[in-house]
């Protein structure tokens, strides 16, 4: 097809570089520098999808970020994208795009019946007759509407794509390089001010691009490249293009996205696909310029209609016509100058201006160069399904109530202007007030909030040379009090055509019995009288109208829509616009792809992954590893074909009658250092500290202040000030900050220091009767005897030169020990406990067969001290000191914590002796009970017993304590199991602890 | 993201801080008999004031430090930051 709309002597685009790319299917061509809009429009396509609730035609609305209409699902190097507006999608070889929103085709849309069925889908249609019958819902309504909604469909596969985030600081932070964002960087520049200037676009320039100035004898267009060019060698200024801030945070950040690769056919290697920037600013310039708003009509939203301000740059920047009959519809001297340039490259125009006689060089130049020019007029109704094929205008009275005989002339297409919207969001964002500004009909920045200042049109400033004036002065105003520099610039003589005041006018009555469809929100198909409907329906906050007609919700957040929507509510409601207010503004400005939100933090960089020293003989020796937090533990050691249960099965069972070693320097471990450290553990856990003796362990509960157990462990006096201290994997860094919180508010008077040692230490734990045997094998310099090392004891040891701490303490209930060195020998001890074990038959074993050998002693752990639960319920109530006082002690007087039922931990073993028991599960005393059963307590942690040979499990259990030989029945409604079982007691192997002391 | 200044390190981002709740509580010293009404106070009950604020955080990816922050719960403006040691005046 060959790009008929295209002329030959206009525009920015590379014509040296044709590239090729597909729509819908269909092959098409376009240059380098072309978006996607641009280029389809270059070929004569008009027609890009169906709109969201009516399915009608949808064409090209706008040319850039304010676009409503033209999203399209984005193919790109095997990966796919929904909700890519064309207008900002620019063009590369091999581009391929489809419509959304319609089956089985853009063409022939069956969704389209709604359209005519539009009288039954007024607003909150969907509100009112999904309601009922409630069975309904799930499936019918909601697969149905589910199928009928939505922009697009995202990818279910892995992102390929590589995202970043970048943390920046800076003095001046600009928002737009039209001309306020320019003249004040270059300002704040000179004053050697760390500019970071920000472009959406991929051209640098903003309306300078497209008007007809001349600042300095120079176009603006050249005046814009010379600045930039110029800015571009300071090293003080960082210029970004492609990139939008869009969201303004507290304390002066902002956060913009920069769109690195998506302008190419592919990343390039070793770049991100985007890259997110947390910008910290000193001051913030808010250079984004306005958005041109339409005057509503009727069938305003078929193809061919679009912004005046649109159909020129597509005319000057990518030479591409929107239409070769064009219809210029405008309330200001801004659509006379898209009529002059259609005028200058062979196209005649028509203008429709709203205004009876206005006076101005714009409208001057227009006569003179012959335009027809019709004054009073307004298109009352666009005619034609897929594109515009005539309008039906006629004259209006003064009043603009009143409509002269309607007459329809051809054209193409509608270009409309009704006047400049400032671009307030990230002001409004900063917390801004914004002001009411009659003159311009609209919103701006009224008193900042934090350091932000906006300029140029955005404030509502539309002369060029009041905007460069004033962006000049606020640049070098604001860096001179940053820097302290004071170099002047001399400011450019500048050249601008004169323009006269715009009509207050923004929407054309209906003729008398038509019924035209005239919408305000063309993203979300919100007509004027949806809003008129929910006025009528008692809604009267403007976010009340908001939520219930969807006005301004769309992906686009209503930035065409809006002002038009709030002129229409105050017009019913008979107020002044500012007394509706706005609906508030909130970020991001414009839609921001979750990659780059995530950034690299996916996958297994989601958290950092912790190893011990000795993970690469995990690894060798055939570990099955599991997350602990963010450590990676061995589950268990694959031997053969065996799974998890009889891996962890064999593990524990050769714990019990040979010895296994287990890598335990995952546990947290603070060293306590100071003359008061005996007194802080006296106070942090729930027994006696002052007496421990040198060469020591002990190990304690610590509680929180409300009496729920934090965290247990064992520690050690090492020296006389000097103890070592334990926790659990999960709570370390917990315990260290609650410890830290003690000392430094609480008890400041406590000569004591504690700081992580976790990383420091290896830790092997080695467990079981032969483990003696193997210690004296690993320290034969040392009495490890039961009276050189008895239970609960501490001795340093030499491991084949290395420098050992050797605690005696069990969590599995068997003989055993720890052993810790230095986390630099930790594979070294690992190697030599694995090769001397040898003749005792040694094993590793892993979690799972950790947690096995736990639970069948009853020992307590994470599963049992889940922040729910007090000493009391974990049978530790016998830790707790009546001599002193300790922290939450004064919360297990609490009624809940004393009363005769409490629940209790117990054992629980199912009667059958076969069934394995889910954790999670319910206890309940009746299984045939009528729903809601009442729950008696829940299985905490399930094993299976390696020394009964049968399942077991720990249960915390109402009034566990009168529970022990009840039968009860295990629920999981989940799993769908229902298992009859006995209450035992939580100690199932070696009830009286003497393994561990033998 | 909030901007705070650490009387230790200056001016760090939020992300290196975690929030520790109402400066202003004050624990009851051990061993000293307290009414219910009293513990309850010190343990759960909290103004949750819109305004200025004194609230701890604790510099846990810096210093370490536990430290005092004046804070505007609605506009989030910071006025004042104080080490665990000085007191709220």
């Amino acid at each position: 097809m060959t790009q008929s709309f295209r002329l030959e002597n206009i525009g920015m685009i590379n014509r040296n570089k044709k590239l090729s790319f597909k729509f819908n299917g269909k092959v098409y061509y376009g240059y380098e520098g072309d978006t996607l809009a641009s280029a389809l429009i270059a070929n004569g396509v008009h027609l890009i999808g169906r709109s969201f609730k009516y399915h009608r035609p949808r064409g090209f609305f706008g040319a850039g970020v304010d676009e409503p209409y033209a999203i399209v699902q984005l193919y790109r190097n095997g990966e796919t994208e929904p909700n890519i507006k064309a207008t900002e999608q620019e063009l590369f070889e091999g581009l391929e795009a489809k419509s959304v929103n319609c089956w089985p085709s853009v063409n022939f849309d069956v969704g389209a019946i709604n359209n005519f069925l539009r009288i039954f889908l007024p607003a909150g249609f969907y509100y009112k007759t999904f309601m009922w019958p409630k069975s309904f819902w799930y499936k019918i309504y909601e697969p149905f509407i589910r199928k009928a909604a939505g922009l697009g469909v995202a990818s279910i596969k892995h992102d390929k794509e590589r995202y970043e985030h970048k943390y920046e600081y800076c003095d001046l932070l600009i928002t737009g390089s039209g001309p306020s964002g320019l003249a004040s960087a270059y300002a704040a520049a000179k004053n050697g001010a760390k500019v970071i200037l920000a472009e959406d676009k991929s051209r640098f320039g903003g309306t300078l691009l497209t008007s007809e100035v001349n600042i300095g004898n120079q176009s603006g267009k050249e005046w814009a490249e010379s600045v930039i060019s110029e800015l571009k060698e300071m090293p003080n200024v960082t210029i970004k293009n492609r990139s939008q801030v869009f969201g303004y945070y507290d304390h002066n950040m902002l956060v913009m996205s920069e769109r690195i690769s998506d302008h190419l056919p592919q990343t390039k290697k070793f770049h991100p696909k985007q890259r997110l920037w947390y910008i910290r600013a000193k001051e913030v310039l808010i250079s984004s310029g306005s958005i041109e708003r339409p005057i509503v009509f009727g069938n305003n939203d078929t193809p061919g209609v679009m912004l005046s301000s649109a159909a020129k740059e597509y005319l000057k920047i990518y030479g591409v016509l929107v239409g070769k009959n064009p219809l210029i519809f405008t309330n200001n001297d801004s659509g006379y100058e898209t009529a002059i340039e259609f005028q200058k490259n062979g196209i005649n125009p028509i203008i429709l201006d709203t205004r009876k006689d206005p006076k101005s060089e714009l409208v001057d130049e227009a006569k003179n160069l012959g335009i027809n020019i019709k004054f009073s007029y307004v298109v009352v109704a666009a005619q034609g399904y897929k594109k515009v094929k005539s309008a039906d205008i006629a004259k209006i009275s003064e009043d603009k109530e009143q409509l002269g005989t309607v007459e329809s002339v051809k054209c193409d297409c509608i270009c409309v202007s009704g006047f400049w919207t400032p671009t307030i969001h990230l002001a409004s964002q900063s917390g801004n007030k914004t002001k009411f500004k009659e003159d311009i009909d609209a919103f701006v920045p009224g008193t900042s909030k934090q350091n932000e200042t906006t300029l140029g049109a955005a404030n509502g400033t539309y002369t060029l040379e009041e905007t460069l004036k004033s962006s000049f002065e606020t640049g070098h105003k604001l860096s001179k009090e940053i820097t302290k520099n004071d170099n002047k610039i001399s400011f450019p003589n500048v050249i601008e055509k004169k323009s006269t005041v715009h009509d207050k006018f923004w929407c054309v009555p209906l003729p008398k019995g038509k019924n035209y469809k005239r919408f305000l929100d063309f993203q979300n198909d919100v007509a004027v009288s949806d809003i008129e409907i929910a006025l009528k329906e008692g809604y009267r906050s403007i976010e009340h109208v908001k939520r219930y007609t969807t006005l301004g919700m769309a992906t686009d957040q209503g930035k065409t829509s809006n002002l038009n929507g709030l002129q229409l509510v105050s017009k019913i409601e008979n107020k002044v616009v500012p007394a509706v207010g706005h609906t508030t503004f909130r970020p991001p400005y414009t839609p921001v792809s979750i990659g780059a939100i995530v950034g690299r933090e996916v996958g297994k960089h989601s958290k950092p992954t912790r190893k011990s020293p000795m993970h690469s003989w995990h690894e060798k020796n055939n570990a099955v590893f599991v997350d602990a937090g963010v450590w990676l533990r061995p589950r268990y050691y694959k031997q053969g074909d065996e799974n998890l249960f009889e891996g962890s099965k064999r593990e524990a069972k050769n714990v019990r009658t040979n010895v296994g070693v287990c890598d335990v320097t995952t546990l947290g471990k603070i060293d306590i250092k100071g003359p008061d450290a005996a007194e802080l553990l006296n106070r942090v856990y729930t027994n006696a500290w002052l007496k421990l003796p040198v060469g020591k362990a002990r190990y304690g509960v610590m509680l929180r202040e409300d009496g729920i157990v934090m965290d247990d462990g064992t520690t050690t006096r090492i020296s006389e000030n000097h103890y070592h201290m334990t926790t659990t994997t999960a709570q370390a860094a917990n315990v260290l900050s609650h410890l830290e919180y003690y000392l430094q508010l609480v008890w400041p008077e406590l000569n004591v220091n504690v700081v992580s040692t976790t990383e420091q230490w290896a830790g092997a734990a080695i467990a079981g009767p032969k483990s003696r045997n193997l210690l004296q094998k690993l320290f034969p310099k040392s009495d490890v005897s039961n009276e050189g090392l008895p239970f609960m004891g501490y001795m340093e040891g030499d491991l084949f030169g290395v420098k050992a701490r050797i605690f005696r303490i069990s969590f599995s209930g068997e003989l055993a020990y720890e052993i810790n060195v230095e986390s630099d020998n930790g594979n070294f001890m690992w190697e030599k406990i694995i090769e001397v074990g040898q003749e005792f038959k040694i094993q590793p074993y892993g979690t799972e067969a950790l947690s096995t050998l736990r639970i069948e002693m009853g020992h307590v752990a994470g599963s049992e001290l889940d922040g729910r639960t007090i000493p009391y319920d974990n049978s530790l109530e016998g830790l707790l000191s009546k001599k002193k006082d300790f922290i939450g002690k004064r919360s297990l007087t609490r009624k809940a914590f004393i009363s005769e039922d409490r629940q209790k931990i117990v054992g629980v073993i199912p009667l059958d002796k076969k069934t394995s028991i889910p954790e999670g599960s319910h206890l309940v005393k009746d299984s045939s009970a009528p729903l809601p059963n009442p729950k008696l307590g829940y299985i905490s942690a399930s094993c299976w017993s390696v020394e009964h040979d049968n399942p077991f499990s720990l249960a915390i259990v109402k009034d566990g304590k009168n529970m022990i030989g009840k039968k009860l029945f295990v629920m999981s409604p989940l799993k769908n199991k229902v298992i009859p079982v006995e209450i035992v007691s939580s100690h199932y192997v070696d009830p009286k602890g003497e393994r561990v002391r033998s | 993201m909030l901007h705070i200044k650490c009387p230790h390190c200056g001016m760090r981002s939020q992300n290196e801080f975690s929030y520790g709740g109402d400066a202003s509580v004050k624990r009851p010293e051990l061993g000293k008999e307290v009414t219910d009404q009293e513990w309850d106070d010190f343990v759960y009950n909290r103004k949750s004031l819109r305004g200025k604020h004194w609230e701890l955080w604790q510099h846990l990816s810096g210093c370490r430090q536990w430290i005092k922050i004046e804070r505007d719960t609605a506009t989030h403006e910071i006025f004042n930051t104080l080490k665990a040691n000085e007191e709220i005046s």
